[in-house]
């Protein structure tokens, strides 16, 4: 290991100093000040945010593009997911503050798990190996099971906890399995590596096999069909903000590796699963979304509107065309911020244990928050993909990149389903403006202030002046796409 | 002044901005500032009148500015002859709602008055935009504000109403969204560059088969929105519980946006599948027209008569468009001028007896004419409008479909005519009911006759039907190079298309025309070569 290396895994060595630090301060002696552990988690993510982007910088000098072994890169691909998962945790933390205090469990312990989490999202994003991915993606997940039932006295908590565990770590092995079966006949689990062995094998079903499992695996993470089922459960189970977690930030780690396995390792075998992921695609967006239709709870309607969402995201992974790449990036962060948005809305509601969790507790909002009931709209309209919010931005990318793969068919199942689900989004916008009788109760505070009003402002901003975003994605993506155009003139 | 039209588009929304932070009880100063900056717009929208130049069938007050360069996407504004009176019918009626609702909302009038303005400001951007997702997000944009007017000002059974608004509409525009992104990869492998501007799309020749599907798209999106027989169900529902204001804008401008999409997509980009499907539309403009009417004749509510003799008004409207020769549309155009005055009139009459009585029950009512003599005058006005009566604006536009669409549908105009008889049944019978005859209940002797600010709203409405109808060329004369224009890139599409068969006639019976010949030369010996001999192929 030279110098150089240490400077790829800068940010995420502090971040692992800093999470562990969190973890035995309490045991230091700081438990007393249960309020100051926000505080340190927040100093904490700068400083690895501002690391990644010296870091970024001063890798963009060094004659080598990844390190460890080509085990680890520090692209454009990971530099913006790695700043957009920091961002995502830092207003995680922000949502949380507010739920802790009620509680009787420990601070430090949650903050830390939630730094452990991003460490692992981090490897993922920056993963350019089977084995440094299956790691980032391990610790992600373990962190998450315990956060899911981080409130063990609830039932709910601890049964979500218990499902996710359960199925998500027998997803693990499958994803193992495929991993080893593809390193088995390719010989390496460099993606690049793969990539070249794979441009020589006409065909082997043990490969495909290995595929398979591997996106299965990874269908599981992202919660496409059918290995959905455990998200309502999750979602509606575990603490909000950590619902929050699990639909925006790790899912859009598990999108990060997704894409990048694919359009790196695996696309000269296109034409094997890009009808199959079409398939699950309009199976997530078909279901997901029908689903959404009939729940109540928002935490249910939220994670089934997710399924549906994992689909449109599989859009711009089958198409594998660097429309499809820019349009999982830009599609990520819109969905990310859009959706943060809502989580704060819904935990602007929360008074007492569960409220804020049924649609009906969103009835007169706008008497009482007019300015958030408006965001909410906004939010919604993102998610839906209507303009003049991010949100249509990134529909337009995914659509267009399966019209251009091919995919017309696909793309007119994905704009139903938009309609569909402008309907259950619409009943919360029905619930917050055109009901009358009750008055909403809100417990609205600073910190939630700040997260909705960053979402609303990058909704907004990118939808109506899209053009930096798509600079930057096109950016980003430039390292993942070249690898993809390369390979794709060598093979053939 | 070089930008006025973008001045047109924001100034509403600048007073909609403004107004947000207006507090909740200064319920003058709100009204008046939305009265206020919609009669700015309308003055502004006629300095761009007054400055317009007949003779040009192109763009005019063009403004073009980068907005997403990776795409080729420029916030682009322009109004030709078939945009401005549509763009001035917008900021007309604006202010007659403002006007007519001045005593009427009591919920909520601050965000009552936001929404409209919001709502104006897409509207006209719908008619002004030049760049085909300009369009688009306009046309999204209109959504929303309207669906919270129906939502929240609206009836009893609102909430059902403004979702099937909703949806309905989003469904289709979705769809449309496909096509807009097919088209802009057609013209990219065109031109080698994206490229949203719909001048440019207009030169694209695209082979019949596609533009079967992109019409489709397209003309599902504008046939819900106008709406068109079978997609109509949903704007019965909208306008019984949408408040007054909601049913003018909803009928007055939101229907022609379909209208409007017809013309400003539908026939210059696809014209061979117009050529195609014109006949189908046809078919079902007519239905519309007739159906529209029979179910107007046994309303007995007063809303839902104006709504369904909408459906039967645009079905003129469509008729006219598919037509496809100049008169027709032009005719068209005006029609959708006279409706926007004629049943915006009627449904902010409506709304002026509903205010009164609560009710709009036809057997609720009669003899009002003795009660409310001025307010039956502008009624019956407006109701012959409607009908058709020489002298006023619906005649003209009526007249000038059928005589247009005669020459190329005969069978459909005549029995399209056949609407403008039951126009006069149900709307007559409808003012005879109400007006005329004995005062049958004790309340209609009591009603209030009609105020300042209804007669005030009423006033520009009336003047403009007497206008369009004693001198219609005011009106056609700006329209006509633009239609022109427009059907020449129909007939060239429609010529394209023909010489393509052409082509294939020609190989077959051996007498290439320059272009045939061309494909002799060029390719590998077609496949007609073997239709001529069909011994030797064996």
């Amino acid at each position: 290991m030279t110098w150089n290396d240490v400077v790829f895994m800068l940010p995420e060595i502090i971040l692992s100093i800093g999470a562990s630090l969190l973890l035995i301060a309490p045991v230091i002696g700081w438990r007393l000040k249960e309020a100051s552990a926000k505080w340190a988690i927040l100093i904490l993510l700068a400083i690895t945010a501002l690391s990644v982007v010296i870091c970024s910088n001063v890798v963009e000098g060094l004659p080598q593009t990844v390190s460890y072994s080509a085990m680890f890169a520090l692209d454009g691909f990971a530099i913006f997911f790695k700043l957009l998962f920091i961002t995502a945790i830092a207003m995680i933390v922000l949502l949380s503050d507010d739920f802790l205090r009620e509680s009787r469990y420990s601070a430090w312990e949650y903050y830390s798990l939630l730094g452990f989490a991003l460490i692992g999202m981090m490897f993922m994003a920056s993963g350019v190996h089977l084995a440094s991915i299956y790691i980032g993606l391990e610790l992600m997940s373990l962190s998450s099971y315990i956060l899911t039932g981080f409130f063990k006295n609830e039932q709910k908590s601890t049964e979500a906890a218990m499902k996710y565990f359960v199925l998500g770590t027998v997803s693990s092995g499958i994803l193992l399995y495929g991993i080893s079966l593809i390193y088995g006949v390719t010989g390496s689990l460099n993606l690049l590596t793969i990539a070249k062995a794979m441009s020589t094998i006409i065909t082997n079903d043990a490969l495909m096999f290995g595929i398979m499992l591997l996106g299965a695996g990874l269908c599981f993470k992202i919660a496409a069909v059918p290995f959905h089922v455990w998200t309502p459960d999750v979602y509606e189970g575990a603490p909000t903000p950590i619902a929050a977690f699990l639909s925006t930030a790790s899912k859009g780690a598990a999108v990060a590796i997704f894409a990048r396995i694919f359009y790196v390792g695996l696309h000269d075998f296109q034409l094997d699963w890009s009808n199959i992921l079409a398939t699950i695609s309009a199976l997530s967006m078909i279901l997901g979304n029908l689903a959404a239709l009939t729940q109540d709870n928002v935490k249910r309607m939220l994670a089934y509107s997710s399924i549906g969402h994992a689909g449109y995201v599989l859009l711009g992974i089958l198409s594998l065309n660097a429309m499809g790449l820019r349009g999982v990036l830009i599609y990520t962060l819109v969905y990310v911020f859009a959706n943060l948005g809502i989580w704060a809305t819904v935990l602007m509601l929360r008074r007492h244990e569960y409220a804020g969790e049924r649609v009906d507790d969103f009835e007169g909002l706008h008497k009482r928050a007019p300015f958030w009931a408006f965001a909410m709209i906004i939010f919604l309209l993102s998610l839906g993909g209507i303009p003049p919010t991010a949100g249509f931005i990134g529909k337009y990318f995914l659509f267009a990149a399966a019209i251009q793969s091919g995919f017309g068919w696909l793309a007119i199942i994905a704009v139903l389903m938009s309609a569909v689900s402008m309907f259950f989004y619409f009943r919360i916008v029905v619930a917050m403006y055109l009901r009358e009788g009750r008055e909403a109760e809100v417990a609205i505070t600073p910190a939630l202030k700040l997260v909705a009003g960053v979402c609303l402002a990058v909704t907004l901003i990118f939808g109506i002046l899209p053009a930096p975003l798509i600079n930057q994605a096109t950016e980003s993506s430039s390292w993942v796409a070249a690898r993809a155009a390369i390979l794709t003139h060598a093979g053939r | 002044m070089n930008n006025i039209l973008s001045w047109i588009v924001w100034l509403p929304i600048a007073a909609a901005v403004i107004l947000a932070f207006f507090p909740r009880n200064a319920v003058t100063a709100i009204k008046s500032l939305g009265l206020g900056a919609s009669i700015v717009t309308f003055g502004l929208s006629f300095v761009v009148v007054q400055l317009f130049q007949d003779s040009v069938a192109t763009f005019q007050f063009v403004e073009s500015h980068t907005w997403i360069p990776q795409w080729g996407i420029r916030y682009a504004l322009g109004v030709d002859g078939i945009a401005i009176w549509l763009v001035m019918l917008t900021t007309l009626l604006t202010p007659v709602v403002f006007l007519s609702s001045w005593n009427a909302i009591h919920k909520h009038p601050k965000e009552y008055v936001i929404a409209f303005l919001i709502m104006e400001a897409a509207m006209i951007g719908v008619f002004m935009a030049t760049d085909i997702l300009v369009f688009y997000v306009f046309f999204e944009l209109t959504l929303l504000p309207m669906y919270l007017v129906i939502g929240v000002w609206g009836g009893a059974n609102r909430i059902y109403a403004a979702i099937k608004f909703f949806l309905f509409t989003i469904s289709g525009s979705l769809l449309m969204l496909l096509g807009i992104i097919y088209l802009a990869f057609l013209q990219y492998h065109d031109v080698g560059r994206p490229d949203f501007s719909i001048a440019h799309l207009y030169g694209l020749s695209i082979p019949m088969h596609t533009q079967a599907i992109l019409f489709a798209a397209f003309a599902l999106a504008f046939a819900i929105k106008v709406p068109l027989f079978p997609l109509h169900t949903w704007l019965p529902d909208a306008h019984v519980e949408a408040p007054t204001g909601g049913s003018i804008i909803l009928a007055g401008v939101m229907l022609k946006m379909g209208t409007y999409g017809f013309l400003r997509f539908c026939l210059p980009l696809f014209p061979d599948a117009t050529a195609k499907y014109a006949k189908l539309m046809i078919i079902l403009a007519v239905i519309g027209v007739i159906y529209g009417a029979l179910v107007s004749w046994v309303q007995p509510d007063m809303k839902k008569l104006v709504a369904y003799s909408s459906v039967s008004h645009l079905g003129f409207c469509v008729l006219g468009i598919f037509a496809l020769n100049q008169t027709a549309i032009e005719g068209s155009i005006l029609q959708m001028v006279n409706h926007g005055l004629s049943t915006g009139a009627l449904f902010l009459l409506v709304g002026v007896i509903y205010e009164r009585r609560h009710t709009r029950m036809l057997a609720d009512y009669g003899g009002l004419a003795a009660t409310m003599p001025l307010y039956a005058t502008f009624f019956v006005i407006t109701v012959l409008s409607s009908v058709g009566l020489p002298g006023l604006n619906g005649f003209v536009g009526e007249f000038l479909i059928l005589a247009g669409s005669f020459k190329t549908h005969p069978t459909a105009t005549i029995i399209a005519a056949a609407g403008v008889v039951l126009a006069a049944i149900y709307l007559l019978w409808l003012v005879q009911r109400v007006f005329f005859g004995p005062v049958t209940k004790e309340e209609n002797r009591s009603v209030p006759e009609i105020a300042w600010n209804e007669v005030a709203a009423m006033v520009p409405l009336v003047v403009l039907m007497v206008w369009i109808g004693v001198h219609p060329n005011t009106f056609l004369r700006k329209m006509s190079p633009s239609v022109q224009k427009l059907m020449t890139t129909v007939q060239k599409g429609g010529q394209r298309g023909q010489v393509m068969v052409a082509g294939a006639l020609t190989r077959r019976s051996a007498a290439p025309s320059p272009r045939g010949r061309g494909i002799w030369q060029r390719g590998p010996l077609p496949s007609g070569e073997g239709g001529r001999r069909p011994g030797e192929g064996r």
